[in-house]
């Protein structure tokens, strides 16, 4: 009785990370602007991986995979956002985008 | 499933690479080619080779990507367009796969079981290797023990790279001018406060991938790469002077040479022990341990060579300025 | 089977970066798109790693969740500068 209720809400977690990785890549696609592509891109990287990884780790159970698991989730929650903030930071003062201010240099 | 998976990944292989090769930017070029390497890391994966994928994601999606950046710092940013036309090399290139297919028609099927090369050695090696070397991992035994000389050559071949690359950069070396108007990417408190938890953590990480080659994925060489890799978000982040003065160009010199003597050595020493050359049984009582030792001994020697080099390569890569 | 469900959405939004980063009109879109589809990679992993009962796949994931994060800011100070390593300054020590 326990196992199948971890079982389903470990399904229900996967289900919810794929939608949201679907969700992630339409944004990509059909957002107008670079800056609120960043914004798709940072759904992608912390909740739809929390997801997805508490998923994962409910069906294998306390052992090493679990714990590899969680270290993959807390590395990805440290260097992703820092990756996104320092992309948006380099274009914004290059100027990319800015209205009045375009730089050549992104073309 | 696992061959739709096969399908799908080399498909988007075949189309970042004619996308790389349209490109005319050459930075969008480095960062399509990040990505083609990551598809042949995920592409080995599935077809079972872990350790070989391991190795495709620490250097060819993180370091080489670097390396080329390196380089492209000294040239320009933008490819010339080519004045010839493209008919006799399309030609050259169509007859030479031709002539390589036509030549693959006689070899056996992918993955027969009835094929030669499954019948000699590969079966000793998987019925044998745990009895007679003792580790799980397959792989590193045959890379360290059953073929160690081929595995010497391999780092000897590392660190001529490392001389010859040495060799060429020493002649365009400038002094260093001051480099104004930097942004300087230390006094961003967030980019500082991660590298600041990250090094130790990709260190460490480096460590248990050098140790735990016997038991799963890893060995020198990953291990080699991923130390570098975490020295080099360092002199990133916040400052290249701690590193220059750690590292000392003389200082990589004497370890790169001390990997390769380590490995040497350890076959010197089985040899005066009594045995042949790199056999590992008589360095211990218990043929088992001999084995765990001289492995150990080896991947050790592999990966200071590899960090050594590394590190060396891009210390001097950061002494050069392109000419203004 | 729902494992599997996860692994054709990773594909399908891996496919959809790909896109992204061979259309994207500047540079920026192509690093970004080339972080992305490192994140999707980790996560393909870990879940094919399950679909075929081998988590030894993991290693490979912790991995370039690490090695990702120095090439995106290798990229960067590239573009940025021209160089990729500063000097550091006496005063901040």
């Amino acid at each position: 009785m326990w196992e199948l209720f971890i079982l389903y809400s470990s399904y229900t977690l996967l289900l919810l990370g794929s939608f949201l990785s679907l969700t992630f890549g339409l944004g990509l696609l059909r957002f107008p602007d670079f800056y609120s592509r960043t914004h798709a891109a940072g759904v992608a990287d912390t909740l739809c991986a929390a997801l997805i990884i508490f998923g994962l780790s409910l069906q294998s159970g306390f052992n090493l995979v679990t714990i590899k698991l969680f270290l993959i989730l807390i590395f990805l929650w440290f260097t992703s956002p820092t990756s996104s903030f320092t992309l948006a930071s380099t274009a914004y003062r290059s100027g990319y985008g800015i209205k009045n201010n375009s730089s050549k240099r992104a073309e | 499933m696992e061959q739709a998976i096969d399908i799908i990944l080399l498909g988007f292989l075949v189309v970042v690479a004619i996308a790389v090769v349209k490109q005319r930017d050459l930075f969008a070029s480095v960062i399509l080619f990040g990505i083609y390497s990551l598809l042949s890391a995920a592409i080995f994966v599935s077809l079972d080779a872990v350790d070989v994928a391991f190795t495709e994601a620490a250097v060819g999606a993180g370091i080489s990507s670097i390396l080329i950046l390196s380089t492209l710092a000294l040239t320009s940013r933008n490819e010339k367009p080519s004045s010839h036309s493209v008919f006799l090399p399309l030609m050259v290139v169509l007859v030479t796969g031709a002539t390589l297919v036509f030549g693959t028609l006689d070899m056996p099927a992918f993955a027969d079981p009835e094929a030669p090369v499954h019948k000699h050695v590969a079966p000793r090696y998987i019925q044998d290797s745990y009895q007679e070397v003792g580790m799980p991992n397959i792989v590193t035994s045959v890379l360290a023990s059953y073929r160690g000389y081929d595995t010497m050559g391999e780092v000897v071949v590392i660190f001529t790279a490392g001389v010859a690359v040495l060799l060429l950069l020493s002649s365009v070396r400038h002094k260093e001018d001051e480099l104004s108007n930097l942004t300087d990417l230390k006094h961003h408190p967030i980019l500082l406060n991660v590298a600041q938890i990250l090094i130790p953590i990709i260190l460490l990480f480096a460590l248990y991938v050098q140790f735990h080659g016997d038991y799963g994925p890893g060995g020198g060489f990953q291990a080699g790469v991923i130390f570098a890799a975490g020295f080099i978000l360092y002199a990133m982040i916040i400052g290249i002077d701690e590193i220059r003065k750690t590292f000392t160009p003389k200082y990589l010199h004497w370890l790169s040479v001390t990997g390769v003597v380590l490995y040497i050595g350890v076959g010197i020493v089985t040899l005066l022990l009594g045995g042949e050359f790199l056999n590992y049984n008589v360095l211990a009582e218990e043929k088992l341990t001999g084995q765990h030792w001289g492995i150990f001994l080896v991947e050790l020697g592999v990966g200071i060579t590899v960090t050594a080099t590394m590190l060396s390569l891009f210390l001097s890569f950061s002494e050069v300025r392109r000419t203004p | 089977m729902i494992l599997a469900i996860t692994a054709i959405a990773l594909l399908v939004a891996m496919a959809m970066t790909l896109l992204r980063a061979i259309l994207g009109p500047s540079i920026f879109d192509r690093i970004l798109a080339a972080n992305a589809f490192g994140t999707k990679i980790v996560l393909f992993l870990g879940v094919y790693g399950f679909l075929t009962e081998r988590p030894d796949f993991l290693d490979i994931a912790l991995l370039y969740a690490l090695i990702n994060f120095i090439t995106t800011l290798a990229i960067l100070r590239f573009f940025e500068s021209g160089v990729l390593f500063v000097k550091s300054d006496e005063e901040s020590n």
